[in-house]
């Protein structure tokens, strides 16, 4: 079964008298262990699909089925439990907590998340501050690093728990061009070699051919799934 | 738990100023009520003290009817030889009760050859009275005892307006002229042993006596008295007393099948009282200012801290926070505020009180000048006004706290 399912899934909002289709019955599936980019320009669903996949919004019509549960069904207490068991996250604003340091960043889910014991914490945190290379700044707080420090931490973060899937919402966007390659290729790197399934959104034609699946999304409805290495699409 | 709290310590000092300002209001208000409790408290404290260690007793036992009789000082409810011993056994076995006094309260007429004038008397055992009501002995003017034998038989004490009016001194020579209970009239002759200041003002016109002097102006033979005042190894044990005495004394029936006597608190015979109570609604009425103070003060700052943490809120919501720990998070930072501001409120308040005390004020209560304000404020009232900060804070924290725990994280996130 694939790691993640979606069948025939709408997300519309209704705004007073006018109602906004964020997607359009997509319908997809991503395998384990694969590289994945959702590309399109803004507006066209990308965070909204993310979002369904991520437990964070429920779809209004349509199944979203991820490492084999139903999402659409969790209470908000099980898909917030879900999600810290499962997935991991990084955001476009790096989003890391500026009163904690480095590691403590990295540390956050482990203790507030799933309550790991404090020497195997420790080692965690250390291997994958070491995996980004953030390892001699561990000590710094937020505002001390540079953008592309922080999104290299933001994986470390996202990666700490051992998520079975990483969902990042235009990760490279507020980075400048050598960093976001960094990034990427840190990420294809601890896909490589956790076997962790990414799926990130872009719009930038360079960072997608990154990826080794595409999936290009336009006014909500996905026109074109490409496989990029194998050249071949549907 | 541990980490909950380090992060909202740190929270709490991303806004240092906001942190500082907020913390610096509810210390300021913490001090004003400790000061203000401090204060009022010691001199109500002072003032109890004063009524009741130097003329009431904590309590005073009275046949049933004295106290509400139309008579002034009546002599016909006196309690006789046989009642006075049951009344001793009950008060001896009692082991909160540090000592006790019997009295004759009497009016007479009091003549200095030349004039005469009207005389509330108290008729006691002077031995058993000073160690009733200690505070005596330092009001009466010229005494010198110091086992508490503030006169003998054959002696007054004499109030002081009296004295000046009359022209009195100590070792001068009076006439006391009284009614007894049957209606005959007696005299005696005593010399003023001292002169005695009055705590009720200008009009002050309560002497003493000796017992045996009252019982033979009175014609009393053997025991006879219509007053016992109490006094109790703690104040604070009064009601327990009370409740415990009210008990026992039930037992003695008169020949009305009602109760024979009565029993009354210092402050249910005392127009202090009132007083007393007016310094407690005080306190409660700056109590509830400093829960206004931080009431607002708290839900201020965590709604604005809510708020200028959507985002993070969001972020922490989505990579697996529960809805309950992050209520917790808003807890832990508006009850660490709070912490803090007790912690440094008390200190300030215990600190301003010392300086009152080694500063040497001075005010006078009633007749008596020149009293030092001597400040104090119980552990156990910190403790209240501590515990009071600190639950305010949590509850004004709650409803910051519970809009955070529900926000939804795909909104939240959304927010710039």
């Amino acid at each position: 079964m694939a790691l993640i399912e979606l069948k025939g899934v709408s997300k519309f909002y209704d705004m007073s008298e006018t109602r906004v289709d964020a997607l359009k019955s997509v319908s997809l599936q991503i395998e384990e262990q694969s590289f994945v980019s959702f590309v399109g320009p803004s507006g066209s669903g990308k965070t909204t699909l993310l979002n369904l996949i991520g437990c964070l919004d429920k779809p209004s019509t349509g199944n979203v089925y991820v490492n084999g549960t139903h999402v659409n069904d969790l209470e908000t207490r099980e898909a917030a439990r879900f999600r810290g068991n499962h997935l991991g996250f990084i955001f476009q604003n790096f989003n890391l907590i500026p009163v904690l340091t480095v590691y403590e960043n990295v540390e956050y889910p482990l203790i507030m998340v799933q309550n790991i014991a404090p020497k195997e914490r420790r080692e965690r945190i250390l291997h994958y501050l070491e995996a980004v290379s953030m390892l001699d700044q561990k000590d710094k707080y937020p505002g001390q690093i540079s953008g592309g420090q922080k999104q290299r931490v933001a994986v470390a973060r996202a990666l700490v728990t051992n998520p079975k899937l990483v969902l990042a919402d235009e990760p490279t966007a507020n980075l400048d061009h050598t960093s976001a390659f960094k990034v990427i290729e840190l990420m294809r790197q601890m896909q490589r070699d956790l076997k962790t399934t990414f799926v990130f959104s872009t719009h930038d034609p360079k960072i997608m051919k990154e990826a080794e699946i595409v999936f290009t999304l336009e006014d909500g409805q996905m026109t074109n799934k490409e496989i990029m290495n194998l050249k071949s699409s549907n | 738990m541990k980490n909950i709290f380090k992060i909202a310590f740190r929270n709490l000092f991303r806004y240092k100023r906001r942190t500082l300002l907020t913390s610096l209001l509810i210390v300021f208000g913490m001090i004003l009520v400790i000061v203000f409790s401090g204060i009022s408290t010691s001199f109500k404290g002072m003032m109890i003290g004063t009524i009741t260690d130097s003329m009431m007793g904590h309590l005073q036992i009275h046949k049933k009817g004295y106290v509400s009789s139309i008579d002034n000082l009546p002599l016909h409810l006196n309690l006789t030889s046989k009642e006075i011993s049951n009344l001793r056994k009950v008060l001896d076995d009692n082991e909160m009760i540090k000592a006790y006094t019997f009295r004759i309260k009497l009016g007479a007429m009091l003549s200095n050859f030349e004039q005469t004038t009207n005389i509330r008397l108290t008729a006691v055992d002077p031995e058993m009275e000073s160690q009733t009501c200690p505070a005596l002995t330092d009001r009466i003017e010229g005494n010198s005892a110091e086992d508490g034998q503030f006169m003998q038989e054959g002696e007054l004490i004499l109030p002081k307006n009296l004295a000046k009016g009359l022209k009195l001194k100590k070792g001068d020579d009076i006439v006391l002229v009284a009614t007894n209970k049957d209606g005959s009239v007696n005299a005696i002759g005593l010399k003023v042993a001292g002169i005695v200041e009055g705590l009720l003002g200008p009009s002050g016109r309560d002497g003493y006596i000796h017992i045996d002097d009252a019982k033979t102006l009175l014609r009393i033979t053997g025991d006879e008295i219509n007053e016992i005042a109490i006094r109790l190894n703690e104040l604070d044990d009064l009601k327990e007393v009370k409740k415990q005495l009210g008990a026992e004394l039930q037992q003695f029936i008169n020949k009305q099948d009602q109760p024979a006597f009565e029993s009354h608190t210092w402050a249910e015979l005392s127009p202090f009282a009132t007083i007393a109570t007016i310094v407690d609604l005080l306190i409660i009425t700056v109590k509830i200012v400093l829960i206004a103070i931080v009431l607002v003060s708290i839900l201020n700052v965590m709604m604005m801290s809510v708020y200028e943490r959507v985002s993070e809120i969001g972020t922490i919501s989505a990579i697996g926070t529960l809805p309950s720990r992050i209520l917790g998070l808003f807890l832990a930072e508006g009850f660490s505020l709070g912490l803090i501001s007790t912690i440094i409120g008390n200190i300030l308040g215990v600190a301003v009180l010392y300086v009152i005390n080694i500063s040497n004020f001075h005010f006078s209560f009633g007749r008596m000048k020149d009293i030092q304000l001597v400040t104090s404020v119980s552990s156990s009232e910190l403790l209240t006004i501590s515990v009071i900060v600190l639950l305010i804070t949590v509850l004004s924290s709650f409803q910051p706290a519970l809009k955070a725990s529900k926000m939804q994280p795909v909104e939240a996130l959304r927010h710039v």
